[in-house]
């Protein structure tokens, strides 16, 4: 099916998500739609799936104009979305999620619960994405999720397909299985819309590329025209060095000693499964890996919120497992949490409150039980001047910041602390390019004054241009750390769980062996 | 959605820029204003109490005899409804108003009243900042009145200095034993407050049942469930004289309101509870306790709500009798709802009820109209503060912002 | 879908390999200890006055039987002795190697065996009429399984009903005053489901068009029936009293059935209310689990935006669970009317509808274990009662708190955390 968009603008209170797109997706063609977050994608793909109205513009399939009111008529015009999040319920068998919205009944508005599983095991034969029809969602690995997603809308006979960021949630044998049914699917003349922001991916399986920035059109490609820092350039607008100016590391004695830590989740399970490594000051170290891998709950070990069941961290000799979080703050550990909005702040304070959110009833902030407002106002004034956190006002409240000033106000709180050691989780996730670049040139200026630094990212370029040793976390165990400049390719399959079989540490110099 | 639906940061960061930087501390009055008597809120607060005594008069109209005579020839002789209409609602609302705010005696009655609310009211605002929904106001202003009661009647020869403070305190204690029972099932099991709340009211009001007749408690010369009379060393005495019931309960109450308001707003417990409430997983990264939180929120709403039955104990009743706590423990909810869990905001909420109580009982007195209009009364004006969109399109008003219960996502039982 | 213990393998908890610190091992031992431990508290009746109980199975209901069941004599010691034993046994049996899966079977049969112990030692020397106490547990179990399932179908959707007790007294009203006006206790009946539907009416405007939250609404709709009916009922009521002796269901006895002995007067010799209630409980098991329309209400109440993005209305589907749901309470509340009291009198529901909610809980929002809590339930109320006749020197404040107890002890997790939708209470926002 061939779907186009034209002229295509969606606004929302005080913002334009969309601004006069034009977009065509052949039949039988992979089209990549990459932009930055906030560019617009989704909003986007909402509109085209019914979620949204599109203030002006329209929708054309086959050339014919359509209007959606809902997800129903997006779906009944052969249009399929395989979400993001993805949208099963967990405590359905993966029939019944398949079949939801359009059940086989067999008079009275019964199930026909046998007829469901015949047709999806033939589906799944049909397009060879073997998946169990009885097995309840929740006990499946994600991989197998998203295939029951595409299935899902394979069921509903759908001709284009929108997947949203599907690869994000992978590992990269999980993506190289879904790029082979996506080529699959495009054979048998399904058209497919991929959205992405990762360069490397669209170029290897689109037929064509789409750039979308700041909700308008960049420009439109293919992969046999263009390369990443093309893609990236037009991406965010301008050409951008990911490569953060910086010195080489002068590190220092060990501040931060981890020995055989093992974690649980809170499922029960072992997420961490005995780390070691060790923390210099004056040094940035990277661990690089897929999201669910453990370094979550690594992460939060460092902070005292999760399980320890083995093992030891030790902040110049002294252990912090079993201490309070609130010890292991005062102790001199910075952090900046991986899920900001969930973790590192309340958006219904405000920023002067957010500031001191870990220091609230320590000196001077508070005396004897008793909050001085006078004391915070004073930091939240200096803290916003100096991290020019965009605020009309530091009693505003929080959630009313965007992203990057959110991140600022956060990372302030960090610097504003005596720390021994910052432990940095996604420190630029989903925010700007200016405060990615802002951020890091603060995480190397900490460092350069002779501090620790532990980043962890799900970004491998964000851990290439930081660290100046990189770790690979997979599987609850790291590898690594190796001195930088690493080979990305061979992080990359680290990243994976395979054995790179060469030096990770790149252009020459000798591979060092882990520290231990 | 996710989060790259966003809107583009950049086009915030101007929107906010293009807007006046202001540094200055508005200043408590002017917080004061913006967050209790804030003009939009007062407004709604206003609408509803119209609309509620509107559907009120509805209520009375079809249920009064005399009119609803007048109805059934209503097409040959409308003038004959709107008179009988007009002399009954007019009546029965001019009653209550009269029993609430007319003369010193109506404002002591409405003292009298608002004082036990006040409390119930606070011991549900408070942990509803913490995100806790204490529904178990009932059965702890039982347990203050359980445990006040042994120390202000089983204890006697001492001062009043010692004995009243001490019944107090003791009645403190047992709601705030009560309240802690929820507050640690959900901190050490996650078990959900308010299962855990209605069940205790529950098993409060049968323990209520069965001590009234043990030895402990009942009144040595009666058969039926009734409880010796509190000593004369630990009642509330009478603020104005025997001429009006209105106690120093009253005054204990509003001090602890603004003792509760202070603490939220100026003690670092405060900041702490507040931001348990509104985000437990960040106060946690933050080096806070939330289990801590739980229990010791919990504990003092408790306490907060067995004040109020003891003061009611030993300043008005006297006695316990089943039934002491006569939906006060939930009237209260009731009240924090319409004071929007502010504790300044409490007070004035429980004025506006108690006054409708007190008027209420004027009502009955006067015209035999049920005093159970009163509690439908205060069920609909928090029914339509809760739901400001329903007041707004009865109205055909504008407000600036959404002030109600929306989406405050208490998140269901497994939160 | 169940408790954490059902979901895992059962070969898992009886591995003795496992780590002795693990949650699973420490809940074994628990159980086992808590088996030994009810055994010695059995053999605790011992202390009594001993002697014989007599259990008097007649049917005193005015029943025609087959022919008359025999009491049941039993001697105390006996009793007492042979359930101490295997109390203790199966305790033993759970400390050395655990039950596994059927742990909760086998505590359930204890704890059955326990309680016919302790009757007997209350019976001592005396006689009790276990056929009338089991008979009233099922009748007093009707306005609780109505309510629970209520309870049920809105949490399903993703609604929070705890508006059951407003459901109830609404109910009971508009039942007792349409019987009345109509002298029809079949209109009534339907006048009582309307009545509980308007309140589940009003409960989904309030959660699902303004998304107000749904425990405060709940709590306010409770404060309003109350002083709704309060208020009419003095106002309406009181002065015409023509307009409160509602025409009253008769008991029905099922032909041939009703005359087996103990079973037919325990379960076929009823009135439509209580052979409602089963049939209630097995048309939401078939409508929830069973039908197209129960598929939607349960991803509506897990993942309602799932449902969205496959064309559900969310919104209607939850509607429609919300204002059924307050319908079959409304049966529920109409017993309290045409059936038991056979009048309207003000705040006669006394509490039923927290009972109800917490039998929903206890029942792991599923009907079938709603009819289970709602029997369990029913028991401790029908023996409080029971046991006062035999002058038993426990307060029947105590038997009552019973429902009450065993909810927090379950929603504390103490035997198998309940999971509840994963939407409940949740209002859902269309994109």
């Amino acid at each position: 099916m061939k779907m186009e968009m034209r002229g295509v603008t969606k606004r929302f209170p005080g913002v334009i998500a969309n601004r006069d797109v034009d977009l065509v997706v052949e039949e039988g063609e992979i089209l990549a739609l990459i932009g930055e977050n906030g560019a617009g994608k989704s909003t986007l793909m909402n509109v085209l799936y019914g979620l949204y109205d599109a203030d002006e513009g329209e929708v054309l399939l086959d050339d014919q104009p359509r209007t959606f009111n809902g997800p129903g008529d997006a779906i009944a015009a052969g249009i399929g979305m395989v979400h993001q999040h993805f949208m099963l319920v967990p405590v359905f068998t993966v029939a019944e999620n398949i079949v939801l919205g359009v059940e086989p009944t067999r008079g009275a508005g019964r199930l026909a619960v046998r007829r469901a599983e015949e047709s999806v095991r033939e589906l799944s034969d049909r397009h060879n994405l073997p998946v169990d029809p009885h097995a309840v969602i929740e006990d499946l690995p994600v991989g197998l999720q998203q295939r029951v997603e595409i299935l899902k809308a394979l069921y509903r006979d759908a001709e284009l397909l929108i997947m949203d960021e599907p690869t994000a949630v992978l590992t990269p044998q999980e993506t190289e299985e879904l790029f082979t049914a996506m080529r699959a699917l495009k054979d048998q003349g399904t058209s497919i819309i991929f959205i992405t922001h990762k360069l490397g991916e669209a170029l290897e399986v689109a037929d064509r590329i789409s750039v979308l920035r700041g909700g308008e059109i960049a420009g439109h490609t293919t992969p046999a025209e263009t390369d990443q820092d093309q893609l990236a350039a037009m991406m965010v607008g301008r050409e951008v060095d990911l490569v953060v100016d910086r010195e080489p590391a002068t590190p220092g004695e060990v501040v931060l000693a981890i020995r055989g830590l093992e974690v649980v989740n809170d499922r029960g399970q072992l997420a961490v499964k005995g780390v070691d490594l060790d923390l210099r000051a004056g040094e940035i170290v990277a661990i690089a890996g897929v999201q669910g891998n453990g370094q979550s709950e690594f992460v939060e070990a460092l902070n005292g919120v999760a399980e320890v069941t083995g093992g030891s961290i030790e902040l110049d000799g002294r252990e912090l497992v079993g201490l309070h979080p609130k010890e292991i703050l005062r102790a001199g550990v910075g952090q900046v949490q991986e899920d900001r909005y969930a973790e590192a702040m309340v958006a219904e304070f405000s920023v002067a409150e957010n500031l001191v959110l870990n220091t609230w009833d320590a000196e001077p902030y508070a005396r004897r039980g008793v909050l001085q407002s006078r004391t915070i106002d004073e930091l939240a004034r200096k803290e916003v001047e100096e991290f020019d956190i965009r605020t009309p006002s530091i009693h505003t409240d929080m959630g009313n910041l965007s992203g990057g000033n959110q991140q600022k106000v956060v990372v302030a709180r960090e610097f504003a602390r005596d720390l021994r050691v910052l432990v940095a989780a996604g420190p630029t996730r989903g925010i700007d390019v200016g405060s990615i670049e802002y951020i890091h040139e603060r995480i190397v200026a900490f460092r350069d004054a002779g501090h620790a630094v532990l980043v962890v990212s799900t970004e491998l370029d964000e851990v290439m241009a930081l660290g100046d040793r990189v770790a690979v976390m997979h599987g609850g165990t790291l590898s690594g750390p190796y001195d930088a400049p690493v080979d990305r390719d061979a992080i990359g399959l680290l990243m994976a769980g395979i054995d790179p079989d060469r030096p990770v540490t790149a252009s020459g110099s000798a591979e060092q062996p882990p520290q231990t | 959605m996710s989060t790259s639906d966003d809107p583009p940061p950049e086009a915030v960061d101007e929107a906010v820029d293009e807007r006046e930087r202001r540094d200055e501390d508005p200043g408590w009055l002017a917080r004061f204003r913006t967050e209790i008597v804030d003009g939009q809120t007062l407004l709604l607060t206003f609408l509803a109490l119209v609309t509620a005594l509107a559907i009120g008069a509805v209520l009375i109209i079809l249920s009064e005899e005399a009119t609803r005579e007048t109805l059934t020839y209503f097409f040959a002789r409308p003038g004959d409804f709107f008179a009988a209409a007009w002399e009954t609602v007019g009546g029965a609302y001019g009653a209550l108003f009269r029993g609430a705010l007319g003369g010193p005696r109506a404002w002591s009655e409405t003292l009298v009243s608002a004082t036990p609310l006040i409390l119930t009211g606070l011991a549900f605002a408070l942990p509803f900042r913490a995100l806790i929904i204490n529904i178990g106001g009932e059965g702890q202003f039982l347990g203050g009145a359980l445990l006040g009661g042994l120390v202000g009647f089983g204890v006697t020869g001492l001062p009043m200095v010692i004995h009243l403070p001490l019944t107090l305190l003791a009645g403190f204690l047992g709601g705030a034993i009560v309240g802690w029972v929820a507050g640690i099932l959900k901190a050490r099991t996650g078990a959900h407050e308010v299962i855990t709340t209605i069940m205790l009211n529950n098993i409060m009001i049968l323990l209520t049942d069965y001590l009234l007749l043990t030895a402990l408690f009942q009144r040595p010369d009666r058969p039926d469930p009734i409880s010796k009379a509190v000593a004369g060393s630990a009642t509330l005495p009478l603020l104005f004289g025997a001429g009006f019931r209105v106690h120093w309960g009253f005054v204990l109450a509003v001090l602890v309101a603004i003792a509760t308001w202070w603490m939220l707003e100026r003690s670092t417990l405060g900041f702490e509870i507040k931001a348990v409430g509104h985000n437990p997983r960040a106060a946690r990264f933050a080096g806070m306790n939330p289990d801590r939180i739980y229990w010791l929120v919990l504990a003092i709403a408790g306490g907060l709500a067995a004040l109020g039955g003891i003061v009611q104990l030993s300043g008005v009743q006297g006695r316990i009798t089943p039934g002491f706590a006569a939906g006060l423990g939930f009237d209260g909810i009731t009240v924090a709802l319409l004071g929007r869990s502010s504790p300044l905001g409490v007070i004035a909420a429980a004025l506006l009820f108690g006054g409708l109580r007190a008027g209420g009982l004027a009502m009955q007195a006067d015209t035999q109209i049920s005093l159970d209009l009163v509690t439908v009364l205060q069920a609909l004006i928090v029914i339509f503060i809760a739901a400001p969109a329903l007041i707004r399109s009865l109205w055909h008003v504008k407000t600036r912002k959404e002030s109600g219960l929306e989406a405050t996502a208490s998140g269901g039982w497994s939160a | 879908m169940s408790a954490d213990l059902d979901a895992r393998p059962a070969e898992s908890t009886r591995d003795d390999g496992l780590d002795p610190t693990s949650p699973l091992v420490t809940r074994r031992r628990a159980f086992g200890i808590f088996l030994v431990a009810l055994a010695a508290v059995t053999l605790l009746f011992l202390l009594g006055e001993g002697g014989e109980a007599t259990f008097v199975l007649r049917d005193i209901t005015g029943g025609d039987p087959y022919f008359q069941m025999p009491d049941l004599v039993v001697s105390v010691g006996t009793v007492v002795l042979v359930v101490a034993i295997l109390a203790a046994f199966a305790g033993g049996i759970q400390l050395a190697r655990g039950f596994g899966r059927r742990t909760y079977l086998v505590l359930g049969l204890v704890l059955a065996l326990f309680v016919f112990a302790f009757l007997t030692w209350a019976t001592a020397g005396s006689s009790l009429n276990l056929l009338a106490i089991l008979r009233l547990t099922i009748r007093q179990a009707v306005p609780l399984v109505f309510g629970a399932l209520a309870g049920v179908l809105c949490e399903r959707s993703g609604v929070m009903n705890i508006a059951i007790e407003a459901q109830f007294l609404t109910a009971a009203f508009t039942g007792a005053l349409v019987g009345s006006v109509s002298s029809n206790a079949w209109v009534g009946l339907l006048a009582g489901a309307a009545g509980g539907a308007f309140i589940g009416w009003l409960l989904a405007v309030m959660a699902i068009k303004y998304r107000t939250d749904q425990i405060i609404v709940g709590v306010v709709l409770i404060v309003f029936a109350t002083g709704l009916t309060s208020f009419l009922a003095s106002q309406l009521l009181t002065p015409n009293p023509d307009l409160n002796t509602p025409a009253i269901v008769s008991p029905i006895g099922i032909p041939v059935l009703s005359r087996i002995p103990v079973l037919g007067p325990l379960f076929f010799n009823h009135t439509i209310f209580v052979y409602g209630a089963f049939a209630a409980v097995l048309l939401v098991h078939w409508a929830l689990f069973k039908t197209k329309w129960g598929l939607r209400v349960r991803s509506v109440g897990e993942h309602p935006r799932a449902a969205d993005t496959v064309g559900i209305n969310v919104y209607r589907i939850r509607y429609q669970a919300v204002v059924l749901g307050g319908a079959v309470a409304g049966l529920g509340g109409a017993f309290f009317t045409l059936d038991s009291a056979a009048q309207f009198s003000e705040e006669m529901t006394a509490g039923l509808g927290f009972i109800a909610l917490a039998a929903m809980i206890v029942g792991r929002w599923r009907p079938f274990g709603a009819l289970g809590a709602a029997l369990i339930f029913g028991f401790a109320g029908s023996l409080s009662g029971g046991l006062a006749i035999v002058q038993v020197p426990i307060p029947s404040e105590f038997l009552l708190m019973a429902p009450y107890l065993v909810t927090i002890v379950v929603v504390a997790g103490l035997v198998g955390r309940p999971r509840p939708p994963a939407a409940d209470g949740v209002p859902y926002v269309k994109e």
